[in-house]
């Protein structure tokens, strides 16, 4: 075993040294392996990322009530009285002056993009004073809150990065109602920072919503209590309404354009990958022709079959690793942090976002690169170890 | 043509690696077919929007509503041919949110004459304005979930509820086609007038209005004066053209050409790369061989073409091959019709293809063939010497 060992390690190196001589092909495997990399780990960073700005906020002790035969939040509507049962309901969190439940109108407005100057739809939300410590990590970065009553409105920061005019002072025309931009907020990277913020009372009239809500947002004692407060707010024959967890609801609705980004990533880096696998396989070929005598000499000094074959492929799956290694870096430089906003379709509005390269995007990369450079480097390797001797010692 | 023979027993001596090659090469052109079939089916909009239609919305947004009133008020505004009002009413069929499909309430009347891009035999449009409940179903709809003219189809709405909670029906009493091979035939069209009485709220308001104009050059021009009539009402308007608001609506998803053209260029440099050093290699290890020719004879330029034409096959047939497959896959219509309901490869980008298949196969050969054309010939035979 040990023998084996030795004679693997000193193949291997010997042909690891010898990768200088082949510079042009080696470098040839390795970039067609980067490429699949850097594709692969570019195009699911966007699923990724997306899908942690849509979920990052949801935590599961806070529910979400829409009205029954909603799909969203667009297509809800509930009454004063229907929000003030919600509120009352068991499970619900208490702060000294009411139940920790924010109801909350929720409008669409048209603001051009930063990047492209066309028009975008960005969601406009009303919320209750207990909104911010029903979501429990928002925080003001620039500016301040909205003071209730009045015209004023404040952005989240992933809305502000993406839209023109949502900056700090300026005043925003929406139709007819004029809007003081007063603050930016963070909402800890999640949906609430695709979006802009109001006193729901304030903007009920400017929309002529009446006394309507869409949704009531209300922290829980715990996260066990959601099942008690699901069945207490479904039950209720004055209530026609759907609870879930906030966190449930933000991931299905992000699953429909995540589910589309990867199904294509995949399917682009497979593609590429076949075809850099037969850049990889070539590479081996020709490097195990050109040392067809090499190869020969050793195993008449009585080298083994097992240790040939190993090392073409050991040769291999280095040349797979630096090339994978290099794609995963350069794509991990491009992208990480790649700051968008892109429609989600489930919700016709805006989400802001960063590219996010995983660790384990990075691993399922890194694996690929693996897999290619192994079948590459598999079948010249048994090549090499079947070449007759005889045959071989003699060929020019 | 005699020289084929050479060109083509070089390339058998190692078939292996010719085969990779030209898989290789296959393999980018498949995608490069694929990805442009995909940007297409995103930009479809763009491409078949009439020169002469205007899209007229509320401003704050275009899930807001406007007052069905208003189709006469902007059918007065010189220029104006006519208007046909759209509303989004978000079908669902069966209750399962993946049967979902672009559904909208229209003036049946006007929507064929402002819609020419949508074919629909006479008797077909007689029967819907005679069915109240009657819908216009496109083609590739109506082969997605297998209707047919006569079937009668319950659908919820989310956004529009019907008074006491029952399901909408509508009866299929048209198929359209779609007038080119880029008209999205994925759209389920009723009638205003059933939908306006059934519906649980929102009587008299209705989503967009689609304006042809009398005059294609004008439409800058009649935007304005739309906006202005209704400027200071309780529901001010944004009027583009209909290429404009296709284009805005792509741009929201982002900027889908530049995200296909990075890849684009990543899938063609590893392969540019790949094909390039095989085909140098190729070259290298005949260097002896091309000694020979030259001795007997061979002009410089003749060697020159000899090598050129081994990559130039192999970019051709492998290039050819791939854009081919991807072209029939196209034919085979579209993987996910809920999504991207266009799918054809358009002739520019075969085009392009060719264009792109011709410049790899030169690129490729040219620096082993300029290499070659180099080599002298008592070096070259000298070389194992």
């Amino acid at each position: 075993m040990t023998n084996w060992l030795t004679q693997l390690a000193s193949i291997t190196l010997f042909n690891l040294r010898t990768v200088g001589e082949r510079k042009g092909s080696a470098l040839a495997a390795a970039v067609g392996i980067s490429g699949v990399v850097a594709v692969f780990v570019g195009v699911l960073s966007i699923a990724e990322g997306f899908r942690a700005a849509m979920t990052i906020s949801g935590p599961d002790d806070v529910a979400l009530v829409l009205r029954n035969g909603a799909d969203g939040e667009m297509t809800s509507v509930l009454s004063r009285e229907e929000v003030r049962l919600i509120g009352t309901a068991p499970g619900v969190a208490r702060a000294p002056d009411g139940p920790l439940a924010s109801a909350e109108p929720f409008v669409m407005i048209n603001l051009p993009k930063r990047s492209t100057g066309t028009d975008a739809n960005v969601p406009l939300r009303g919320v209750e004073k207990a909104a911010a410590a029903v979501r429990g990590d928002l925080r003001v970065i620039e500016g301040r809150m909205f003071e209730l009553g009045r015209n004023e409105i404040v952005a989240g920061a992933g809305a502000a990065r993406s839209f023109a005019g949502l900056d700090v002072g300026h005043k925003l025309r929406v139709g007819q109602n004029d809007w003081d931009l007063v603050g930016i907020f963070s909402g800890g990277g999640g949906a609430a920072e695709s979006e802009i913020w109001t006193d729901a009372a304030v903007l009920q009239p400017a929309y002529h919503r009446g006394e309507s809500f869409q949704s009531v947002f209300a922290r829980l004692t715990s996260a066990d209590a959601f099942d008690a407060f699901r069945d207490a707010v479904t039950t209720n024959p004055q209530l026609k309404v759907k609870a879930f967890r906030h966190g449930e609801f933000l991931a299905e609705q992000s699953t429909m354009l995540t589910g589309f980004i990867r199904g294509f990533g995949i399917f682009i880096a497979s593609l590429m990958a076949l075809g850099a696998l037969f850049g990889a396989l070539n590479t081996m070929y020709s490097a195990v022709a050109a040392r067809t005598r090499e190869i020969a000499t050793l195993r008449a000094l009585g080298f083994g079959a097992g240790p040939v074959i190993g090392s073409v492929l050991l040769e291999s799956l280095v040349l797979a690793l630096v090339g994978g290694a290099a794609g995963a870096a350069a794509a991990y430089a491009a992208f990480d942090g790649f700051q968008a906003a892109t429609m989600n379709w489930q919700t016709f509005s805006q989400v802001a976002f960063s590219f996010a390269v995983t660790p384990k995007l990075l691993a399922t990369a890194v694996i690929w690169a693996v897999t290619i450079g192994f079948l590459g480097g598999l079948f010249p390797a048994i090549r090499a170890a079947r070449q007759p001797i005889a045959v071989s010692l003699r060929e020019t | 043509m005699k020289y084929f023979y050479l060109v083509w027993s070089n390339m058998k001596r190692r078939k292996l690696r010719t085969s990779l090659t030209l898989l290789s090469v296959f393999v980018a052109f498949l995608l490069f077919g694929l990805l442009c079939t995909i940007k297409e089916a995103f930009t479809a909009g763009v491409s078949m929007a009439g020169a002469d239609r205007l899209v007229v919305r509320h401003k704050v947004s275009l899930i807001m509503n406007l007052p069905v009133s208003y189709g006469t008020r902007i059918e007065q505004i010189p220029g104006v041919a006519q208007a046909v009002h759209w509303t989004w009413f978000n079908g669902i069929y069966q209750n399962e949110p993946k049967n979902f499909f672009g559904s909208f309430s229209v003036d049946p009347e006007r929507f064929f004459s402002i819609h020419p891009e949508y074919v629909i035999p006479d008797d077909q449009k007689r029967a819907w304005l005679s069915t109240r409940t009657g819908a216009a179903v496109g083609r590739t709809l109506a082969v997605r979930f297998g209707w047919k003219i006569g079937d009668r189809i319950p659908l919820t709405s989310p956004i529009w509820p019907r008074k006491g909670d029952g399901a909408w029906e509508f009866d299929i009493v048209s198929v359209y086609d779609g007038a080119q091979r880029n008209t999205d035939t994925s759209g389920f069209f009723f009638r205003y007038d059933y939908f306006d009485e059934g519906r649980a709220y929102g009587e008299g308001l209705v989503g967009w209005y689609m304006v042809r104009v009398t005059d294609a050059d004008r439409v800058t021009e009649v935007a304005k004066a739309i906006d202005a009539a209704f400027a200071n009402s309780p529901h001010e308007t944004k009027t583009e053209s209909e290429g404009a608001f296709a284009q805005g609506f792509v741009q929201q998803v982002g900027n889908i050409g530049a995200i296909l053209i990075a890849i684009l260029s990543a899938v063609f440099f590893t392969i540019l790369l790949v094909t390039g050093n095989t085909i140098a290699q190729s070259v290298r290890e005949r260097t002896e061989e091309i000694g020979v020719l030259k001795a007997l004879g061979f002009s410089n330029v003749l060697v020159l073409a000899l090598v050129l034409a081994e990559s130039s096959i192999i970019a051709t047939l492998g290039g050819f091959a791939g854009l081919g497959l991807a072209w029939f896959i196209s034919l085979g219509g579209s993987p996910i019709p809920a999504v991207l309901p266009v799918f054809y490869l358009p002739a520019q980008n075969i085009v392009i293809g060719v264009v792109l298949v011709l410049g790899l196969g030169i690129l490729t050969g040219i620096l082993p063939a300029l290499r070659a054309m180099h080599l002298q010939i008592a070096v070259a035979l000298r070389r194992h010497a």
